[in-house]
Order: structure tokens, then sequence, then C-alpha cells
């Protein structure tokens, strides 16, 4: 019997990801990772991993999961998922340890789309390409390259969930305000009435949108020079502009290389709550001078280095023998 | 507008390097040419690099370098002469079989440019292509060289399915596609040689600056190479430079 989750009734695109892999963009095998790195950090620290540790990554739904290690601890975060065991509900942004035999319910939260559950001392999954996160065009990571379905079993690393006290994060709400960008790689490729446009309007996240990007839809920006660039490589946060002058923003997911103009890309430290905005959300841009986005990464750098420090220990656990807990 | 080299930021942790704006062999040699120098200096914070047609993309870390810093070390990197024959400079023999039912689109170009299939085959096995950039798919070369009778618009609307192994054709360009895509290019035949397999040690054939042949095989020689060991098909393909 091997210690793992096995996935019962998994939701339609559960994916494990951890911080992302570096250096195959030049073979066109994209960063991958969490769509909110932040989240993937938070559950990490509840359950005593480091931060970028590969997590099951949920969209909306993480679905049914069975425990066979003999216990583990848990947490689940990315928003106010609803988390239930056997039926009781368990509180997200917070550690729980589960027993042999036991069922997770992973359903909907109202105010998040990506759902991160880590499991303490991680899955023990062989990494591919240097990283544990599933990359579905290319076929790897993850336990085969694609996405969980019923019946897989994820093997976790520990038999056991380790000693101590479970934890709590408090979640401060996300800054609510416009995502920032810099402008370019291609500003150039559009009219200033476009640029101005850009600035100075609401766009609304629509239902396309995958781990490859989101489209928008919003006021069109108008082309100076024709949509077509000699094509080049992109980075998770682009916003290019194809023809009929709706914004794509580029996720972790995104093209090693493509041929539309990139107006502009969204700093760092707003990716994560940007990938978190469901269908229908309204979002605005503001535009910042590199030297200010590279001063806003270091500090958000540095608010993610420490997360570990953030959690609060919430009680002792009364450590059992596991036949008591049969 | 500023002259070539241009420097643009792309958001906070990435810069493009922008030596032209043509697909041209002179200025992607630049973007070879200050990939490598890269990859020999010692600039601190470089994340990886993606070299592409007529620019280089460097992903870095705004925590250890930030942007004025990283152009003042790129600059004097860039113009320096590099040795031509460096790690980019492989040759391969691709076989092709352009039989039916693998060459899809082969009688649809061949009578749009009012040519025979056989010239059309003779045409796309005659250059050597260069692999400008690999990327769109894992694994996919993307090559210049295409002969201009050759030159083709894509299809106005790309059509799922193109199988792992096709060899294609769009603008002026030639590729062989690694994994079932979509794509609005032209199908002229299939050949056995995966660009991408992550089951392989190296899961990439082809590298940005290889050079590309292509060879007609009938469709017994494709099916016969298709059932080989990837070491056995590897070294038919390998060209001795």
């Amino acid at each position: 019997m091997i210690a793992s989750l096995k996935a019962i009734a998994p939701g339609p695109f559960v994916t494990l990801q951890d911080s992302g892999r570096r250096g195959w963009m030049r073979y066109g095998v994209p960063g991958s990772g969490a769509m909110d790195n932040e989240s993937l950090a938070v559950a990490n620290a509840l359950v005593g991993n480091t931060a970028g540790h590969a997590a099951l990554e949920f969209a909306h739904v993480g679905g049914e999961w069975e425990v066979t290690a003999w216990s583990c601890r848990i947490a689940v975060t990315g928003g106010s998922f609803s988390v239930t065991v056997d039926g009781e509900r368990l509180a997200a942004n917070a550690s729980h340890t589960l027993t042999r035999g036991q069922r997770l319910k992973l359903m909907g939260a109202p105010d998040a789309v990506w759902g991160y559950l880590a499991v303490a001392g991680g899955f023990d999954v062989r990494q591919q390409l240097g990283s544990l996160s599933t990359h579905l065009r290319s076929g790897i990571g993850g336990l085969h390259g694609s996405v969980l379905a019923a019946g897989d079993e994820l093997p976790l690393c520990l038999e056991e969930a380790p000693d101590g006290p479970e934890h709590r994060f408090h979640a401060s709400p996300r800054p609510s305000g416009p995502l920032r960008v810099v402008l370019g790689p291609q500003d150039d490729y559009f009219t200033p009435a476009a640029i101005e446009t850009f600035l100075g309007s609401s766009y609304q996240v629509t239902h396309q949108g995958d781990r490859q990007g989101y489209r928008l839809a919003g006021p069109p920006l108008e082309h100076a020079k024709g949509y077509n660039i000699i094509s080049d490589a992109p980075v998770p946060g682009c916003i290019q502009v194809p023809g009929a002058g709706q914004p794509i923003v580029l996720l972790a997911d995104c093209q090693t290389i493509g041929g539309y103009p990139k107006i502009a890309t969204v700093i760092t430290a707003d990716l994560g709550r940007f990938a978190q905005c469901r269908p229908g959300r309204t979002i605005t841009f503001d535009a910042v001078d590199v030297r200010e986005a590279q001063r806003l990464y270091r500090a958000d750098r540095d608010s993610l280095e420490t997360i570990g420090h953030q959690v609060e220990t919430i009680a002792a656990r009364v450590r059992r023998p596991f036949w008591l807990l049969q | 507008m500023e002259p070539y080299p241009r420097f643009l930021p792309v958001g906070d942790a990435a810069l493009t390097v922008e030596f032209g704006d043509a697909i041209d062999p002179a200025i992607n040699a630049a973007v070879v040419a200050l990939d490598m120098c890269l990859a020999a200096s010692d600039v601190d914070g470089i994340i990886e690099t993606v070299p592409s047609y007529r620019s280089l993309l460097i992903r870095y870390d705004p925590a250890e370098i930030g942007f004025d810093p990283l152009v003042a070390a790129l600059r004097p990197l860039i113009g320096q002469d590099v040795w031509s024959d460096g790690p980019g400079g492989r040759r391969w023999i691709v076989p092709v079989s352009y039989d039916a039912p693998f060459a899809t689109d082969l009688p649809e170009v061949a009578e749009r440019f009012g040519m025979a299939a056989e010239q059309v085959i003779a045409a796309h096995t005659e250059p050597d292509y260069k692999v400008y950039t690999v990327g769109f798919a894992p694994g996919m070369p993307l090559m210049g060289g295409l002969p201009a009778p050759l030159h083709i618009p894509r299809r106005q609307s790309p059509r799922p399915g193109v199988p792992a192994g096709a060899v294609i054709i769009g603008g002026m360009q030639a590729a062989i596609v690694p994994v079932v895509t979509l794509s609005g290019w032209y199908i002229l035949g299939q050949t056995p040689v995966r660009p991408f397999d992550p089951r392989r040690g190296n899961p990439f054939l082809f590298r940005h600056g290889d050079t590309v042949r292509f060879r007609s095989i009938n469709t017994a020689e494709y099916h016969r190479m298709a059932a080989l060991p990837w070491d056995e098909l590897f070294s038919l393909i390998e060209a001795t430079p």
C-alpha cells in the first residue's frame, strides 16, 4: 500500500504545479508553474513546506480525494474555497491533519478561480525538465503530463503527518486597484489614442481564459502599423493585441513565441491577483516606469519570502498511535 | 525610433534586445552572437535567454540586477566576434515521405504554383534551412531558407490535428511539427523524426542555429525508420560536418 492521495472524483482541471521550470523556453517549453504563486506559497507555509513546492492546483472545483497514507497534513488556499472532510466543514487557509480513508471534498470559492492543495512533505513524483509543473501541450510534469483523473494516485513523500501543531493564515484582502503595467515592448505599434484608451478604460475578464492567458473585452485598441510583428518571445504578463483590438493577458503557460504586438506587460506582483479574477470582473491598468516596477518586485519578493512567519499556530496536535485512528 | 539595437523592457523581469525588423540571416546572426557572449559572460541575475528571429529575450531577476545596469552590461557584449562553429552549428538530414496519405497539402500547393508534385519536392529538398528559433510548440524548429517559389500565405483559419512529424511550410518558412497541433501552414510530408520526445534523455533535437536539409524517402523506408530505436534513427539523420 503506498501512501497517497487518491483521486475519487477530481475536478475537471486539476494539475500539479510548483514555482515553474526555468531554462527551457528556448526549446519551446514555457515556465508554467502556479497561476497564483502567493497562494501556493501560503499553502506550503501552512504545512511546513518551502514556498515553491509542488501542490495540486485546481480551477474552481478540486473534487473528491481520499487519503491512503496513515495520515497527512493538508492546507487549501487561493480563496474562500469550501473544504469538507467526510461531510464536515473545514477552514480554508489553515492546516488540517487527515487520516487514512478520509475523503476530502473541495468545492468552489466565490472570490477566486485557482485553488491550491498542499500536503506536508509534498508529492513523491519525478521531475521533468527540472520541475513537477504540468504543461499539457508538452505532455510533461505531474503524474503523466495531463490533468489528474479519477483513479489516479499521487504518491506522498511522508507516510504519516509530521509532528507539530496546526497553522492558519489570516489572508488580508488583496489590493483591488488598477493592475500595474510597464508599457511595451511593442507600445510603438499602437496609436497614442490607443495607449490613452488602454490606460483610461475598463476591461472585462471574459470566459475565454485558461492557464495560457485571459481574453479581455473592452474598447478596441487601434494598431498604428498593422498587427503582425516579427514573432518574438513573450513572458507571462504580456498583453498582446490581435487584429480585432481586444487584449489578451498571457499567463503561466504562455507560448514561447508569438506574432502579435504587446502593448504592455503586467508587473510580477500583480499577476497572481489578476489570475484570480473571475470572468465578468472589471479591471483597469496603470502604467509604471520599469524602475518603479522593479522596486515593487523586490518588495513583493520580500513579502513572499516572509510568508512563513505570517502563519500562526492554532493548537498543538495530540499525537496518537495510528491504530487508534482507524 | 531609436537605432538598433533597441533595449525594450518586457515587464519588470525581462527585456528584449532587438537587432532589426526583418527575418534576415545577418540580423539573426547578431542575436546568436549576443546569446553566446552573454552565456560566456559573468553578468549576474540572468535566468534564461530566448533567441528568436531578430531579437533576444533575456529573463532576469530584478532583485539581483536592475534594468539600467543590465543594459549597461549588455552593450559591450554586442558586436563582438564569435566563433562561427559554436554549439549552434549542427547539421541534420531529415528524411521525409512526400507520399499519400502523409502529403496532405502537396497537391494543393503544386496546383497553386502550377508545378508538378515532383517539382515541389525537388524545391523543398534542395536548400539548407537555418533554424532561426525553436518554439510555438515544444522543440519545434522554425526555419528560414524556403525557396521563393514555395512562399505561401498561411491559411485564413488554422487547422486542428496537424500530426507530430508533419513537415510544413508557411509564409517564408519551413517547420517540423513536434506534437499534434493547430496550424495554418501547409503539410508537404511526414518525417519519422520527432523533434520532441519527453522520454529521451535530451527531449529536444533541434537548436537555434542548426542547419537542416530534407531528403525524400518512400513509404516503405518511412515505416522502417519509424520502427527504429531512437539512437539508430539519430545516427541516420546526424550529418557529419
